[in-house]
């Protein structure tokens, strides 16, 4: 009950989030230099008159401030974003069309980086001192440190163009016509330089904090409690250890979903992997601002969610949470 | 007791002594201090090796590295030196890197002070409106800012330094909490000193190192920012920035990848210096958390 009550309180404030990116969107689109409706439409001269009178007419335009502001909430709440002018398309529908291959690659990064950075930081803790910890740390240090479009390009350049083992473009060969089994296998060939490229950033730090907080655990009384009581020194790195080090890693890991986002559209222009990452980088070439906004939307809105997610894992990992 | 009373100066020569025993213990960190002591030198004398401007065609585009004298690292697409681009590409980083972080500070700094001396509900406004910011994709965010605001030098520090201060704010307001009960800040209210004197005069400085070390890790952080704002063609068009010079030969990887990989080697060396520097200073500044197993 009490459990229900805080993931509740969690998801009110999750709607506050939301309605708040979607005022400061508002505020963005007017703090643009320029009318609202030609900064909404792209370029300006890009759009011709009428779309442009279209767009007064359904945002409101020649009304009042607050007025404006509530047809654009109640817009965003119908999940209306409005027309992306230069793709001809309502952007929502060019958003849902491209979110599963977001989902996708963010997914796939995203436990490769946990299951990788934590394997590595316990690798590394329990060895600590030893060569093993060395290598790991300066591994993850230099991970940290590589711009991830960078890293990107480097894997292209080494595993698609000078060995020849991955494809380094797309999600699917293009007109193989493949389908069923073949089709997935296909797009896991292609997944596996952009998921690993993105995952490598967030596996460093996962591997960081892993080993710091495995070392402070290790330090602990229960600890010495269970070597003192003469359980293999096995068992208390994974039992007794892992499990309480791993909390700062769950709640690391709700925080860099947002950075997770902002990687994919690194990661998806460079691999033109075609998710809304790369639809970010297309709206950004054309000056498509309303497309731009409704990524910008979109994007915070799973990121709210992964961190809604994260809230609950956390309190079934950790029983003792506290339920404010 | 009178030496140090006679030369304050030789005891603050003493202090730092002892702060660079402390830091030297570090390897990497001496490694990370002579690696960005290179990266600012060649920032500083850019216009004395390479005067002319780094945009200016120099050689026949697309010179492989060391195929003509004088062109270490050959030229890109449109035969500018990438020598040239490099040095001056260094300029560019480190100075994003040291105002937006400047801007970051400022604001974190100032949000984190007053919800932690003054607490109650303007702490929990404060610290709402934080988190707000913390929970937005904070590349997505600087992205729109500098597309909307149009990419200049001002636009891109502005919104690097926009996204880049909640934690600031969080860390300045969580010393804040545990020193405003001591016993030094009472004593200066009893002495009927001004709020603002006590935050200013008596508890900011008690936060320094943990914002010190801190920074050091957000210039980091910025530059590679910066580069990805660049790289995908948000920086100042008027800046040659490694970003840039990557996101202009990201096209071409398969012909010329000298383009793409010696901008990025820079990124990577400094970025990897402010990180080691910054763990330095954290043993440096703060040797009761300094971190266990080295």
């Amino acid at each position: 009950m009490q459990k229900l009550s805080f993931i509740a309180k969690r998801l009110v404030k999750a709607v506050f989030v939301l309605l708040a990116i979607v005022v400061l969107n508002f505020f963005l689109i007017r703090a643009a230099p320029g009318d609202p409706a030609q900064v909404m439409a792209g370029e300006a001269g890009a759009a011709d008159e009428i779309f442009i009178a279209q767009l007064r007419e359904q945002f409101g335009l020649d009304r009042p401030l607050h007025e404006q502001l509530l047809i654009y909430v109640g817009g965003i709440v119908t999940l209306d974003m409005g027309y992306s002018y230069r793709q001809q398309q309502p952007v929502a529908d060019l958003i849902f069309d491209r979110l599963p291959a977001t989902l996708i690659l963010t997914g796939t990064a995203f436990v490769i980086s946990i299951l990788l950075g934590v394997l590595l930081g316990a690798l590394a803790a329990a060895r600590v001192g030893k060569w093993t910890d060395s290598l790991i740390t300066v591994v993850a240090l230099v991970f940290y440190a590589t711009p991830l479009f960078w890293i990107a390009l480097m894997a292209i350049l080494l595993f698609s163009v000078q060995l020849g083992w991955l494809p380094g473009f797309g999600m699917e060969s293009v007109g193989a016509g493949y389908s069923g089994f073949q089709r997935v296998l296909d797009v896991l060939q292609h997944l596996v330089l952009p998921a690993t490229t993105l995952g490598l950033f967030f596996m460093a730090i996962y591997a960081r904090l892993t080993r710091a907080s495995m070392l402070e655990v290790m330090d602990m009384d229960f600890v010495k409690t269970a070597r003192a009581k003469g359980l293999p020194p096995g068992r208390i790195t994974r039992v007794h250890v892992l499990r309480n080090a791993i909390l700062p890693v769950i709640t690391l890991a709700g925080i860099q979903a947002g950075q997770l986002v902002g990687g994919a559209v690194l990661t998806e222009t460079v691999f033109a992997w075609p998710g809304i990452g790369r639809l970010m980088f297309d709206a950004l070439l054309q000056r498509d601002y309303n497309l731009l906004l409704g990524v910008f939307f979109v994007s915070s809105a799973m990121v709210i969610l992964f961190n809604l997610v994260t809230d609950v894992v956390y309190t079934l990992v950790d029983p003792r949470i506290e339920l404010k | 007791m009178s030496t140090a009373a006679a030369s304050p100066r030789s005891a603050q020569a003493q202090a730092f002594r002892d702060f660079w025993k402390r830091f030297a213990r570090n390897k990497g960190a001496v490694v990370g201090v002579v690696i960005l002591l290179a990266v600012v030198v060649l920032a500083a004398v850019a216009p004395l090796i390479y005067p002319q401007s780094p945009w200016s065609m120099v050689q026949r585009p697309f010179l492989p590295p060391l195929a003509v004298d004088g062109f270490l690292f050959g030229t890109d697409t449109l035969g500018r030196d990438i020598g040239a681009g490099l040095v001056h590409g260094a300029r560019i980083s480190l100075l994003v890197g040291i105002v937006s972080t400047v801007v970051a500070l400022t604001i974190g700094v100032t949000i984190g002070a007053l919800a932690g001396y003054y607490g109650g509900l303007l702490d929990d406004a404060l610290m709402r409106f934080t988190e707000f910011f913390q929970t937005i994709p904070n590349f997505a965010l600087a992205i729109v800012l500098v597309a909307i605001f149009q990419p200049s030098i001002t636009s891109v520090i502005v919104a690097i330094g926009i996204v880049s201060w909640p934690p600031v704010a969080r860390l300045v307001r969580g010393e804040f909490l545990s020193l405003r009960s001591r016993e030094f800040v009472q004593a200066s209210v009893v002495l009927g000193q001004s709020n603002l004197q006590i935050i200013t005069r008596q508890i900011l400085p008690n936060t320094l190192s943990p914002v010190i070390v801190m920074a050091s890790l957000m210039i980091a952080q910025a530059i590679l920012l910066e580069s990805s704002l660049s790289f995908l063609g948000l920086g100042d068009p008027n800046t040659m920035s490694w970003g840039y010079m990557i996101g202009a030969a990201r096209t071409v990887i398969r012909q010329a990848w000298w383009m793409s990989f010696f901008p990025g080697v820079a990124i990577l060396l400094t970025v990897l210096a402010l990180n080691l520097v910054g763990e330095g200073l954290n043993d440096a500044l703060n040797p009761r958390l300094a971190r266990k197993g080295r």
